[in-house]
């Protein structure tokens, strides 16, 4: 179970440039959260796919528009983009996601028959 | 005709700062910090966390972007003191139940300081919260803005 999620690094060969948001996993009852932090995206810019079991989130950012000049910088450029590999536990069906302040937070619930079921004694 | 400099006003009390209590507090930081953080971004090693901070000005304005993703607005404090801008707060855990399976995520007091370019007017200053990133914008002081001068046919 301590595999659901495993980072896949075999999406660096890509020709946009992306930039890895940093991510929390949580099991919660019947299932787990994600969060992923990236700081300026907007729902509008969110990218979530599901594709042979792996959960890709692209996060474009939409940054306030600051027509100046820039005096001292260390915010990264590139949007954000990070691949997970599912559990099979996961119902992929039921994944549900938010995002609220610049974290995504992805519901992944687990199917039904791997969940803890108790069976009375009749 | 008279020339006054600009003087800011009072500001609020600048808190007691102890040195040595936040060099406790850093080590304290050191020992607790878990070994699959980023190490490359040294800052983090003395800070906890430490967001990133983006400093713009024109003619009228500074303006300081900060990426605070995932907090709440009331947990967020700025203050300005000696043309120091200074960015301070908590992110608190958002989730008390949930055994956290892998994180990567800080949780806790952050604080960032910055020379500000100019002399700003404190009584102006506001700030926008918005999809995890902080706007602070803070007009120049009249004195600051730069003055086109025009001269007089003699």
């Amino acid at each position: 179970m301590n595999t659901l999620v495993r980072q896949n690094d075999s999406d660096s060969l890509q020709k946009e440039q992306f930039v890895a948001p940093s991510a929390s996993v949580l099991e919660e009852g019947d299932g787990y959260v994600l969060q992923v932090e990236m700081p300026g995206v907007h729902k509008e810019g969110l990218e979530i796919s599901i594709e042979n079991n792996e959960l890709t989130i692209i996060g474009r950012r939409s940054l306030p528009t600051v027509e100046s000049t820039l005096i001292h910088h260390e915010s990264r450029r590139e949007n954000y983009r990070r691949t997970f590999e599912l559990d099979p536990s996961i119902n992929s069906d039921k994944i549900s996601a938010k995002v609220d302040h610049g974290v995504v937070t992805l519901t992944l619930p687990k199917a039904e028959h791997v969940r803890p079921r108790k069976i009375s004694v009749s | 005709m008279s020339l006054i400099r600009y003087q800011s006003p009072d500001l609020a009390a600048w808190p007691p700062f102890d040195r040595w209590i936040t060099l406790r507090d850093d080590l304290n930081t050191l020992f607790e910090l878990p070994f699959w953080s980023n190490f490359g971004r040294q800052s983090q090693l003395f800070s906890g966390w430490s967001p990133a901070l983006d400093l713009y000005q024109n003619n009228d304005d500074v303006i300081a972007l900060v990426e605070l993703p995932g907090m709440r607005k009331e947990d967020i404090e700025i203050s300005l003191h000696d043309g120091t801008l200074t960015i301070s707060g908590e992110r608190k855990s958002e989730t008390s139940d949930g055994a956290a399976e892998r994180t990567e995520r800080y949780v806790g007091k952050f604080r960032r300081s910055i020379t500000l370019p100019a002399r700003v007017d404190a009584s102006k200053v506001s700030a926008t919260y918005r999809d995890g990133i902080l706007t602070v914008t803070l007009p120049k002081a009249e004195e600051a803005k730069p003055k086109q001068i025009e001269v007089d046919a003699g």
